[in-house]
């Protein structure tokens, strides 16, 4: 990479942290998703556990054939869930009056996990509701997966070197194209337990059925609120959490817990090099004073041991010059006594020469 | 090198490498033939296994030794702790090298590792913040040690030219360390339907910094406990003058930084009233790692610093880094999808295991190599008070 080019890459990457995305920007505005965003309405007291809608899915998406065929009913006493050959599977569930079925696909949240955890962009919660996956730009880090509260986007773990995330995308491209008016399972459904159409019109739908039939459903549509909302809607008979929904998932959307965390990161940045700076700033001020005051203390060491010096030198010289003196002195003195003693002794000498004589 | 390795390259160390460096190479073959489905135990349920929770968590926590030592001297001014800077920054940037590297195993196109910074970068993403900083962070570790090879290569001006950066470096290694540390545990804020309520709480990424600095510190002892027999011969005077004053004062820093990160643990357990787990097995569970591996090590430390009982600050670093490690493994493992019956958890394959032990051996391989030539434990003498 040319340097202009990444000096490029880097004003970007820091003008994009400081715009800011629409899940970082915690004013009052919140998200209810598109206006004309639609969905899929799921009826379980409607469903009979046929599988067309298996097998339609798999048709119109091109997956592969699966190990038993479509018709097999005898696979729904397992328990399944989506894998990277099936979009969407039924779980037959025991229920008060026979069993209840459940259709298991992609919910398309409004504001899906999935699409706010990729660090590629590779999921779009687009327009007509559904979230899609581009498999161009995936890594293959799987925290879609992880991410996802309701278990749905599978993977090719079979592949080594080009897997694919692979989910319901409520047949957006063949919707766009033209190839279908609705997604390939509401089609095939004989019994009408899908409806596909505006999410508003489909809350409507569900509360109208709930309050037209006392008795038959639980008050709640699953998925108006849950994780934020989702694009696909369920009534049920039976409780919720009895045919594989979880009631304990809240109506906080994951961009909305995340935003907390994400939001300190730009901050970190901003604070971090002044405290660190300070931190290092104040030992190195500490040092230097340290330094300062021991140069300080060395200085008024070393001038008093000088003075010192002096007093003791000058005492010295005195004391020296009182010994010189004295000894200067008792030198004249002696030179004089041998003098006089040598006078002495010549004319002593002289004495007895002349007694001699 | 010693007399006897350079006498024959088949001691038992060298084996044991030479071995797991091997089946690590056959299991590399068959990733990248056969998928991740065929090497590993993961699924749909089960996205992540031991190679994120422990080559990456694991991984990035006890590397963590780079940016403490390293604030430690140049920033805190704790300067006689210089000694350890040089081994501790060798560690994390092995350390981070390797989590890329094994990172290559995980990802499925692992060719396109730079897409989220340079072709599609999705900033909402707490991975995508992860992946930048550990981008950066490796670059930064490399500049900081540079230094070492080029006083073995004897490229003088090259050499000096960095060394006048260390305190910019050290700066911008704590930021980012501080942000990825954080944001590794901000990872499963995403998630609180799926791992157990005792592991999962809005503080996770306080949680996760916090407790990487008592995993930094007890690896910079462990590490020199562990070195200091081989390499003794290596070791010049300051290293050895030093060594026992490191050990001390490393251990009264991570002291202080368990307790704190006790306290931490604490306040998000009863933020979120998850008391009443405490009576369940989980809780017990829970219950083991804050007070076997949080307090107990706190409290161990305190203990050796005060009676300047080396030994015992030795041992409780290993415990230290073991408590770390199942920190790590209970959020991403244990106590994730821990509502799913048991026939649908996940346990690593032995190959899973056997991979990650080649990314370690890897490392210390390196290591080995490094600390035999380079000035790591010994200030070239070229370049003797030059800090």
């Amino acid at each position: 990479m040319k340097r202009r080019q990444f000096l490029g890459l880097l004003g970007a990457a820091g003008i994009t942290a400081t715009l800011g995305t629409e899940a970082q920007a915690a004013s009052g505005h919140t998200f209810d998703g598109y206006p004309n965003a639609k969905g899929v309405l799921f009826d379980s007291t409607r469903c009979i556990g046929c599988r067309k809608c298996e097998a339609a899915c798999n048709k119109v998406n091109k997956l592969p054939a699966p190990a038993k065929p479509f018709d097999d009913l005898k696979v729904l006493d397992k328990e399944r869930r989506t894998d990277a050959k099936s979009y969407t599977v039924v779980n037959k569930y025991p229920g008060k009056n026979g069993p209840v079925f459940r259709k298991v696909q992609c919910n398309h949240c409004q504001e899906p996990a999935c699409a706010s955890v990729c660090f590629v962009r590779a999921f779009v919660k687009n327009p007509d509701g559904s979230v899609t996956y581009d498999a161009s730009l995936c890594v293959g880090c799987r925290y879609c997966m992880v991410a996802c509260p309701f278990n749905i986007p599978a993977y090719e773990y079979s592949d080594p070197l080009t897997p694919r995330v692979m989910k319901c995308t409520m047949c957006h491209d063949q919707i766009q194209k033209g190839e279908l008016a609705a997604p390939g399972c509401v089609g095939a459904c004989p019994k009408e337990a899908l409806v596909y159409g505006k999410r508003g019109d489909l809350i409507e739908i569900a509360r109208e059925r709930v309050k037209r039939n006392p008795g038959r459903y639980q008050d709640h549509i699953y998925g108006e609120k849950e994780m934020g909302g989702t694009n696909w809607l369920y009534l049920s008979g039976a409780e919720f959490k009895d045919i594989g929904l979880r009631e304990d998932l809240g109506n906080v959307s994951v961009p909305t817990m995340t935003a907390g965390p994400l939001s300190v990161v730009p901050m970190v940045a901003a604070l971090w090099p002044a405290l660190l700076g300070g931190v290092w700033a104040m030992n190195k001020r500490k040092e230097k004073v340290a330094e300062d005051e021991q140069k300080a203390a060395v200085r008024a060491a070393k001038a008093e041991v000088k003075a010192e010096a002096a007093a003791k030198l000058a005492k010295e010289l005195e004391k020296a010059e009182k010994d010189k003196a004295q000894a200067v002195e008792r030198e004249v003195k002696r030179a004089l006594e041998e003098a006089a003693a040598a006078q002495k002794e010549q004319a002593a000498a002289a004495n007895k020469d002349e007694e001699g004589a | 090198m010693t007399a006897e390795t350079k006498k024959t390259l088949f001691t038992p160390v060298n084996i044991i490498s030479g071995i797991f460096l091997a089946i690590g190479l056959v299991i590399t073959v068959l990733r990248f033939t056969k998928g991740l489905g065929y090497v590993t135990n993961l699924d749909d349920n089960n996205p992540w296994g031991i190679w994120i929770g422990f080559d990456l968590l694991c991984g990035v926590a006890l590397a963590a030794g780079g940016y403490t030592a390293s604030s430690a001297c140049y920033l805190f001014g704790m300067k006689k702790y210089h000694s350890a800077v040089r081994p501790a920054i060798l560690t994390a940037f092995l350390g981070y090298a390797l989590v890329v590297f094994a990172l290559h195993f995980d990802v499925g196109r692992p060719y396109r590792l730079v897409y989220p910074i340079f072709v599609s970068p999705g900033t909402t993403s707490l991975l995508y913040e992860v992946g930048l900083c550990v981008f950066l962070y490796v670059t930064v570790l490399a500049i900081e040690f540079s230094p070492a090879l080029f006083e073995w290569l004897g490229m003088k001006n090259l050499r000096n030219k960095i060394h006048k950066l260390t305190l910019a470096l050290t700066v911008f290694g704590v930021i980012l360390s501080t942000l990825h540390q954080s944001s590794l545990g901000a990872l499963y804020i995403a998630v609180p339907s799926k791992i157990h309520p005792l592991w999962y709480s809005p503080y996770l990424a306080i949680l996760f910094f916090v407790s990487s600095i008592p995993a930094g510190l007890s690896m910079v002892i462990l590490e020199g406990t562990l070195a200091h027999k081989p390499w003794h011969h290596m070791m010049d005077k300051t290293y050895q003058d030093e060594h026992d004053g490191v050990i001390l004062g490393f251990a009264r820093g991570a002291s202080m930084a368990l307790a704190a990160y006790f306290c931490v643990k604490l306040v998000a357990m009863a933020y979120d009233n998850n008391w009443h787990y405490l009576a369940t097995g989980w809780g017990a569970w829970w219950l083991l790692e804050v007070l076997g591996f949080v307090a107990l090590p706190s409290l161990l430390y305190a203990i050796a610093s005060r009676e300047k009982n080396i030994k015992l600050a030795k041992w409780t670093s290993a415990l230290t880094v073991l408590g770390i490690i199942l920190n790590r493994f209970n959020v991403s493992i244990v106590a994730f999808n821990w509502q799913l019956p048991s026939s649908q958890r996940y346990f690593p394959s032995l190959m899973e295991i056997g991979l990650s032990l080649f990314v370690v051996t890897l490392g210390v391989t390196i290591y080995r190599f490094v600390v035999s030539r380079m000035p790591i434990f010994f200030e070239h003498p070229e370049y003797k008070d030059a800090h």
